[in-house]
């Protein structure tokens, strides 16, 4: 059990790593974003719930099951707050971006209210 | 051998907090650098958990919570901010 524990935490630790690298290598914001979100999520989650199993006696499972609730909640919702922001004050994307749906229907959404107000 | 594995996840953690530090000195923009600070903050809640279960501390924990409060508000405002809302 607490040696399943300490490799299930050194598994989480792998993720928060490789998330920390994809956000130091990334091209753009938006995929900085993804990479240091999502993998930094499953990693913390990965590891509190090998903490939780390593260290059975001095870590309160109660605490930690909350907390990881707490980081599935509150992580996506900042995330998609930023990106918003980010996208809404103009930071330009990578070269390579094939495609932006959202602009496109900004631009529509400001013809249709121009069109209105005459 | 429990304690060891253990140690080298933490010790991975720790490396992986300062990569994100580089990006938020780097960050052109000021919203990479909340984005690496979230990434760092995240990080450093499975650090001090990992702190409470080494030196035996259960306080730690609740430190851990408040800290990830404290962290969400904090960019939500911060993006608020950026996008002229407040």
């Amino acid at each position: 059990m607490e040696l399943a524990g300490a490799i299930i935490a050194l598994i989480g630790s792998i993720f928060l790593f490789l998330g920390a690298l994809g956000l130091l290598r990334m091209p753009d914001i938006f995929n900085r974003m993804q990479a240091g979100t999502k993998a930094t999520t499953l990693g913390s989650i990965l590891f509190l719930a090998g903490s939780a199993m390593a260290h059975a006696e001095c870590t309160c499972i109660g605490k930690i099951v909350i907390l990881i609730l707490f980081i599935i909640f509150t992580n996506p919702l900042s995330s998609h707050a930023l990106a918003r922001a980010a996208h809404h004050i103009g930071i330009p994307l990578a070269k390579k971006t094939v495609k932006d749906d959202l602009a496109k229907d900004e631009k529509k959404d400001e013809n249709s209210q121009t069109g209105k107000g005459e | 051998m429990v304690n060891i594995i253990y140690q080298i996840a933490g010790a991975i953690a720790l490396a992986a907090i300062l990569l994100a530090f580089v990006r938020m000195i780097k960050g052109p923009s000021a919203a990479d650098r909340i984005v690496a600070l979230d990434a760092m903050t995240i990080i450093s809640i499975s650090l001090i958990i990992f702190l409470a279960a080494t030196l035996q501390r259960v306080i730690y924990i609740d430190i851990a919570m408040v800290y990830g409060l404290i962290s969400f508000v904090g960019v939500v405002a911060i993006a608020r901010y950026l996008e002229r809302g407040i």
